[in-house]
């Protein structure tokens, strides 16, 4: 299937006119691909035909979103980051009276998740808030659900293990019927709701902002919008966590951070 | 942007690989010319493991700069890139690299296909791509998408590959340009200037 990058301009200044969300600085490569998968998954005979179903009907707008970001996650992804969060950021953080922490960006939450078993782990969780965003309503009632598919938790398992986790991954959740369910305990700070680092603003202020494996899914400009939106709700000397090829190199608030060894993390200097 | 209205001087090639690729890179590399302005972009099927340590020895073998690709990297002449594990490679037409973490294609992230088709949107006839040893589909699709956009389209002789399915079965299914062994790769690399 061709698809002109004319058209797929023209799709997004629909959805921006109709229902307001923002794509025109998504990644150009990654968001072509993605709508093209989509025509071919429901067997759009045209471009046309689907412009016109997302433009028409609000349910499908849903699915849309749902296709063309990306929302695949794991828990503990990446474990020599949590292992570094474990030992080292984690401490830090427990030495102030409360703990606020931004998941931006969160998908469906397994990561969010993984810090809260850290945060119990360090006996921090009680004084602590995970906020968990995302700009996609659906992937958050996943979150607010705690359920995630049973076949994922021995990789999820491997993963906690080599972050450190030295306790029976299996106890953080029950198993029943192929889906694992989180403990309750560990939802019971976690704050859930809609943000869209396109167009909305700061919102508190946070020790700790972790966006992973979401920049890469914007252009330039749109990452130094949401790079500035995380400057401005971080306290002084907070930390911010990217992904393993996402960096702060280039951008404007560059100066004002210091990563820490090898890990994308970067503290705050002011 | 800006970028986008630089001429783009020099040409691209990007070499996909799976299983046994490696060692025809360890041939490939040393013999490259010093002073290559053509870029070159690998995209091999490697472990989840998250650790560096491919580039530093793919960097052990030829003089020009080797770099495992950061999110919006731009292309740049003489360079040689590789993608990082467990990420997609996007490029953008105005000659930076995208990274995507969606879900596996053909079993694999990174996808030979998903980085070939997104080369022949972004670079059209100044692509080159070659496939090379591999016991996996993945790469036909795309090698199909850059011969589409005019590109030229190279696969390594099954004889000489370590696992000749993957080329064998791009060329089962395609009218591909050239097949080539190993030397006769470093030659035709060296040939783009």
């Amino acid at each position: 299937m061709m698809i002109e990058d004319e058209e797929i301009d023209l799709l997004l200044s629909d959805i921006f006119e109709v229902y307001g969300y923002d794509f025109a600085n998504y990644s150009k490569a990654s968001l072509k691909r993605r709508i093209i998968r989509l025509v071919v998954l429901d067997k759009f005979p045209s471009f046309a035909e689907l412009r016109y179903r997302v433009c028409t009907d609000e349910d499908y707008l849903k699915r849309f979103i749902e296709e063309i970001t990306v929302n695949v996650t794991e828990m503990f992804r990446d474990p020599s980051f949590y292992k570094m969060l474990r030992s080292q950021i984690v401490p830090i953080l427990g030495t102030k009276p409360f703990i606020r922490i931004w998941h931006a960006g969160c998908s469906t939450g397994e990561e969010v998740f993984s810090m809260a078993i850290l945060l119990q782990e360090a006996n921090l969780l009680k004084k602590s808030l995970l906020y968990a965003t995302d700009l996609n309503p659906s992937v958050l009632e996943k979150v607010r659900r705690g359920i995630f598919p049973l076949n994922q938790m021995k990789q999820y398992s491997e993963n906690y293990i080599a972050s450190g986790g030295t306790k029976d991954f299996s106890t953080y959740y029950t198993a029943n019927y192929g889906q694992a369910k989180l403990n309750e305990d560990l939802s019971e700070k976690i704050i859930i709701s809609t943000h869209n680092l396109v167009s909305d603003s700061s919102f508190n202020e946070f020790d700790l902002i972790l966006c992973r494996n979401v920049l890469i899914y914007f252009d330039k400009n749109l990452q130094e919008r949401a790079l500035k939106l995380f400057d401005d709700s971080l306290g002084p000397l907070g930390f911010l966590a990217l992904g393993s090829k996402e960096t702060l190199k280039f951008s404007s608030i560059q100066a004002r951070f210091k990563q820490l060894d090898k890990e994308k993390i970067w503290k705050k200097l002011i | 942007m800006e970028e986008a209205n630089l001429k783009h001087r020099f040409k691209t090639v990007i070499i996909g690989g799976s299983a046994g690729s490696l060692t025809v890179l360890f041939d490939v590399l040393p013999t490259l010319d010093p002073h290559l302005k053509t870029s070159i972009i690998l995209v091999l099927h490697r472990k989840n493991s998250g650790d560096s340590s491919l580039s530093e020895l793919l960097s052990s073998k030829t003089v020009l700069p080797v770099k495992e690709i950061d999110d919006k990297d731009p292309v740049l002449s003489g360079n040689i890139y590789l993608a990082p594990a467990d990420y997609h490679v996007l490029i953008e037409k105005n000659y930076f690299f995208s990274l995507d973490v969606s879900e596996k294609i053909n079993f694999s992230r990174p996808s030979l296909d998903v980085t070939f088709e997104s080369a022949a949107d972004a670079f059209g006839t100044s692509l080159t791509a070659i496939l090379l040893s591999g016991s996996n589909n993945d790469g036909t699709a795309g090698l199909k998408a850059v011969q589409e956009a005019g590109g030229m389209i190279i696969v390594q002789k099954p004889e000489t590959a370590n696992m000749a399915y993957m080329p064998q079965h791009a060329i089962n299914n395609l009218s591909v340009n050239h097949i080539l062994d190993p030397k006769e790769i470093s030659r035709f690399i060296n040939s783009l200037g």
